[in-house]
Formats: C-alpha cells, sequence, structure tokens
C-alpha cells in the first residue's frame, strides 16, 4: 500500500491560513491503514488548525470531510457539496489523491496535508518499510523476492557492490545489505543459478507519466487516444 | 476579569484502578483540589487523541489522564496503550502553540488514594504556573458569535 507521513504542523497552518473556511478531507484507504490521513487523522488536524486559529485570533472555520479513496471520481464526488462550501481544502491522500482531488474541483485551491513517502508493508504495529519503486521493469523473479531497487542504496541490479561487510550495508551499518538477503534467500530456495543472469541496465527512458489500460477496455478507450 | 482564576481540571480514569484511588481518597476524607472534573472510563485504553484535543478546545485548563500501574491494566496493555497517546497528544499541543505540559499521564493503583490526592494537588499547581487556558469559554462564546455574524 502506499505510505504517507503528515507534513509538519506549521506547513499546513501556514499553508490554510489565508483561507476562512478550510475542509480537511481524508482518505480512507492507504493513508487510514498508516494512520495518517484516515478520518480520524483529518479530524485531529482540523481541531488543531481550530484551535491554532483561536489562539492566533483568526477567523477560521474548519470542518472534516473523509471519503473511501481520493483516486476514484466516484468516491470524489461525495465530497462536492462540502467542497461547495468551502474556500480551501487540506487533502489528506497521497499525492494521487490530491491531484486527483485539485483536478476533479478545479475552481478550489487544494493545499496537502501530507508528504507520500513510499509503497510499503505494514512491518508491525505502527511501522510501515519500503518494498516498492514502481520502477515498471520487476525483476523479484530473478532476486529470490528481494527488491534490489528499493531495498539497496544503490539501486544495484547486479550486486553486492562489494561495501558489504558481514551482511551489513556500507551506508548503514544496521542495514541488511539487500544482496546478502538476495544470496541467503536463493540458497534457501535452491536457486543460486539465478545470481549468473545479468540484469540489464534499467532504460529510464520510458519513465513518463504512466498510463495503462486493462486488455478489455482498449476498444473503449482507444478512441482518446 | 477580575475573577479569581480556579483552573477546571479534567481527569480521564479507569474505573478499575485510579477511580477506586480515588472513591478511598474520599473515605480517606483526604483533602485535594475540588475543581477537579471526573470522567470514569471503562479502561484508559479508551483515552483517543481526539477526546484529549477537544478537552481543551472546550476549556479545559489542564487534563489528567490516569490509569492503572504499568503491567496492571485490567485490560493488559490499555495503560500502555494511553500513556503512547497521551505522549502524542503532547507533542500535538506544542505543535499548536497551547503546550504540552497542560496534560499529564498517570498511573495510580486502586490502594493509592494519597497518590492521587498528589497528582490532582500537582496538576492544580500547573493549572495555577501556566495560567488559564485561552480557549476558554468566553472566548469560545465571543468566537460564536463572531462566526455565526459571518454565516449571516
Amino acid at each position: 500500500m502506499i505510505v504517507a507521513e503528515r507534513k509538519p504542523f506549521k506547513e499546513i497552518a501556514v499553508a490554510a491560513s489565508g483561507f476562512r473556511k478550510v475542509l480537511v478531507a481524508g482518505c480512507g484507504t492507504c493513508v487510514a491503514v498508516c494512520l495518517t490521513g484516515g478520518e480520524k487523522e483529518a479530524g485531529i488536524l482540523a481541531t488543531q488548525l481550530d484551535m491554532a486559529a483561536q489562539l492566533g485570533d483568526r477567523e477560521q472555520v474548519f470542518s472534516v470531510g473523509c471519503v473511501e479513496r481520493q483516486c476514484d471520481r466516484e468516491f470524489l464526488e461525495e465530497l462536492g457539496p462540502q467542497i461547495a462550501e468551502a474556500d480551501a481544502v487540506i487533502s489528506m491522500a497521497c499525492g494521487a489523491g490530491i491531484q486527483f482531488l485539485a483536478e476533479a474541483y478545479p475552481d478550489t485551491p487544494v493545499l496537502a496535508g501530507v508528504n507520500t513517502t513510499f509503497i510499503g508493508v505494514n512491518e508491525d504495529v505502527g511501522v510501515w518499510t519500503e518494498r516498492c519503486r514502481s520502477c515498471r521493469n520487476c525483476v523479484l523473479s530473478i532476486t529470490g523476492g528481494v527488491c534490489p531497487i528499493s531495498l539497496c542504496p544503490k539501486g544495484m541490479l547486479n550486486g553486492p557492490c562489494g561495501g558489504a561487510d558481514k551482511g551489513k550495508c556500507e551506508t548503514d551499518r544496521e542495514r541488511d545489505c539487500a544482496w546478502s538477503v538476495i544470496y541467503r534467500r536463493l540458497e534457501s530456495t535452491g536457486r543460486l543459478i539465478n545470481l549468473e543472469e545479468v540484469i540489464e541496465a534499467r532504460d529510464h527512458r520510458d519513465l513518463l507519466p504512466g498510463r495503462q489500460v486493462h486488455p478489455a477496455y482498449e476498444r473503449r478507450y482507444s478512441a482518446h487516444e | 476579569m477580575g475573577e479569581k482564576y480556579e483552573p477546571k481540571i479534567l481527569a480521564l480514569i479507569c474505573t478499575y484502578c485510579t477511580y477506586t484511588a480515588a472513591d478511598m481518597a474520599g473515605s480517606m476524607r483526604l483533602q485535594y483540589p475540588p475543581n477537579v472534573r471526573v470522567i470514569k472510563l471503562l479502561c484508559t485504553g479508551k483515552v483517543d487523541v481526539i477526546y484529549l484535543l477537544e478537552a481543551f478546545k472546550a476549556g479545559a485548563d489542564v487534563v489528567m489522564v490516569s490509569g492503572c500501574e504499568i503491567g496492571d491494566c485490567h485490560f493488559l496493555e490499555g495503560n500502555l496503550r494511553a500513556k503512547e497517546r497521551v505522549a502524542h497528544a503532547k507533542t500535538l499541543l506544542d505543535d499548536l502553540g497551547l503546550g504540552g505540559d497542560r496534560l499529564e499521564m498517570f498511573h495510580i493503583g486502586a490502594s493509592d488514594a494519597p497518590k492521587w490526592a498528589e497528582a490532582v494537588e500537582l496538576m492544580n499547581r500547573r493549572a495555577h504556573e501556566l495560567g488559564p487556558n485561552p480557549l476558554g469559554r468566553k472566548k469560545l462564546q465571543a468566537r460564536q458569535t463572531n462566526i455565526e455574524e459571518l454565516r449571516a
């Protein structure tokens, strides 16, 4: 899932300071799971902003809204009546959600309430770690299910780099060397032969804004191409 | 103003330990500031960050959360969760400019009536040191009128 962290309070408060009626819009999917931008967190931020506005004698009104997903048009529609009442919206969704909200309501200023950090997993209560950079060229079948792009600070496709020491990374002695982990994983599953395969360098020329159409819908959307 | 400042102390306390201690403090006729408003909870694990913020928004001068001693929670770890949430809420209060010192977590066992009296005393002293919560009722009322005028 997508993981995000809340922006520093001051940054949000400054961005919202010029607006009288502000809607704090939560998103009920990824950012709710990582306890950053769900309905509850939107409520906390709105209360905090309200209190700060009162302390600073600013006449502002904050309301809270939350939809299941801000990255889907049909859910965004639900926010319409609340947005019509607001001078600005603080979106607590990931970068994609914030942009889609701004696109859906182009006449209302949309402010970001969170910094999107990575695609990751829920490792333990309150802990999330990165697992994927969405590089569009997955090598996990070769590397034993361990991603060298996101877990190796150098993103080595054919590692290790030579800086590894006793299975730890030279950039941080606490961090496991991704390629050591890959080696052990391949060893335990009897696939060390995979290491003989040379993974070709990534061609970054195709890193244009992504768009994909499901094959079943190609006919429907080809008219727009 | 001119009125004597009597701090509003809100105490969110658990029924199994601190509430029993507070009850015993009464039976023991221990003296402690009467301006504490107690809300009894089944467990301090019920305390949410938003409750704490709303309490200050509603005009509480200081808020105390008090659960069982560490390791003694009737629900195993409710008091530990409350402890973490209070710590987090303190940072939120610091951020918004009210100050996290107005909020404190305590762990008071069922037999610790004197400790309860001391804790209320401590929060009362702190409320006097910090002065009234600027978000107090008068300001809220004034603000409410303003907002209604704006809406009209």
